[in-house]
């Protein structure tokens, strides 16, 4: 969902380019409260794990592909202000070195994936692992519906800053529909790519997981 | 067992943290370099609506549409599994390092350093 130049009027994309600054600055000063010598790294790794799998797009229906954007598997795996700016160095990295969305779209992009689909995925998360029984198959869970969801909301993004600004003149209503449609449907990919990775991490490292820390607290054996 | 963390313990920890980083990085370098090759090269969401709907026509042309690594690809090489690859294995690489280096600064804590 990398938006390339000339979609969106050079006004939307200053007022954008401006909320994802502000939404930057605050996830540099919560990260910052938030990781430690131990998770810095884990935050890199993430960043280095979301270029590479954003680089696997895969057949969505007839002649349409998709890739994860991994908002949500940022979020639950080292929280969501550190997911806010690995998803940033992601969308800098593309932009600048692989010419992958354009330089004055990059705040409508930033806005979509590094913010809205960071914390719509992250909400999501929070709530359905709240349902759930505890335990690490509810994570797995929690994280996939986050990611589902998280995908179609960064498409209302796109269609909220196309209402505000397109340069083109189709209705809003049927991009609307399009790109949610579209979107939902990348988002089962998206939650099979997260569901996948998080249990892998649970499996392996489950101590190194963001979205399982408190779970992990409640079961310590306090000893002597 | 009074629970504290000896010098022992703690490397212990450093170890397996490393490890794991290492084989995160790898899994990371294998699928940007190998298989990215198999990527589907069908456009993406929200390209497919812009050509469907038709507002595709006003994108611009990226600023560096021309740049040596445009479009996940390394000018000069011909080979297209090589190309690719190589693109990838540099934005793992680069993203490494500028994350790396982000998230070790953020996290940082001057209040616990020594120097005051």
């Amino acid at each position: 969902m990398h938006i390339p130049d000339g979609f969106i009027d050079v006004q939307t994309s200053a007022i954008f380019a401006g909320l994802a600054a502000a939404g930057v600055a605050a996830s540099l000063k919560g990260a910052r409260s938030q990781l430690d010598e131990k998770s810095a790294p884990l935050a890199g790794l993430t960043a280095v794990f979301i270029f590479a799998v954003q680089m696997l797009n895969f057949p969505v229906v007839a002649g349409t592909s998709g890739h994860l954007i991994g908002a949500a598997l940022a979020a639950v795996l080292v929280g969501p202000w550190a997911a806010t700016l690995a998803l940033t160095v992601v969308l800098i990295m593309q932009a600048f070195l692989f010419a992958d969305g354009g330089l004055t779209a990059l705040g409508l992009s930033t806005f979509n994936m590094s913010i809205i689909a960071v914390w719509v995925g992250y909400a999501v998360f929070l709530l359905v692992k709240k349902i759930l029984p505890r335990g690490k198959p509810s994570i797995v869970i929690a994280a996939a519906i986050g990611a589902l969801l998280s995908v179609p909301a960064a498409a209302l993004g796109f269609t909220l800053q196309y209402a505000m600004g397109a340069t083109g003149t189709f209705s809003v209503s049927t991009v609307l529909s399009a790109m949610v449609g579209i979107h939902v449907l990348i988002g089962i990919g998206e939650a099979v790519i997260t569901g996948l990775t998080v249990s892998a991490v649970l499996a392996s490292r489950s101590d190194l997981v963001y979205g399982w820390k408190d779970n992990k607290t409640e079961l310590e054996i306090r000893r002597g | 067992m009074d629970g504290k963390i000896t010098k022992q313990s703690w490397r212990f920890v450093v170890d397996k943290n490393k490890k794991f980083l290492a084989a995160g990085f790898l899994v990371s370098l294998f699928l940007a370099g190998v298989v990215s090759f198999y990527a589907s090269s069908h456009p993406d969401g929200l390209e497919k609506v812009a050509e469907d709907i038709g507002f595709i026509e006003t994108a611009k042309d990226h600023t560096y549409a021309d740049g040596a690594l445009a479009d996940y690809g390394v000018k000069g090489i011909e080979n297209e599994r090589a190309s690719v690859g190589v693109a990838g294995v540099i934005g793992v690489i680069g993203t490494a390092i500028v994350g790396g280096a982000l998230f070790t600064f953020i996290a940082r804590k001057p209040k616990k350093s020594l120097n005051k």
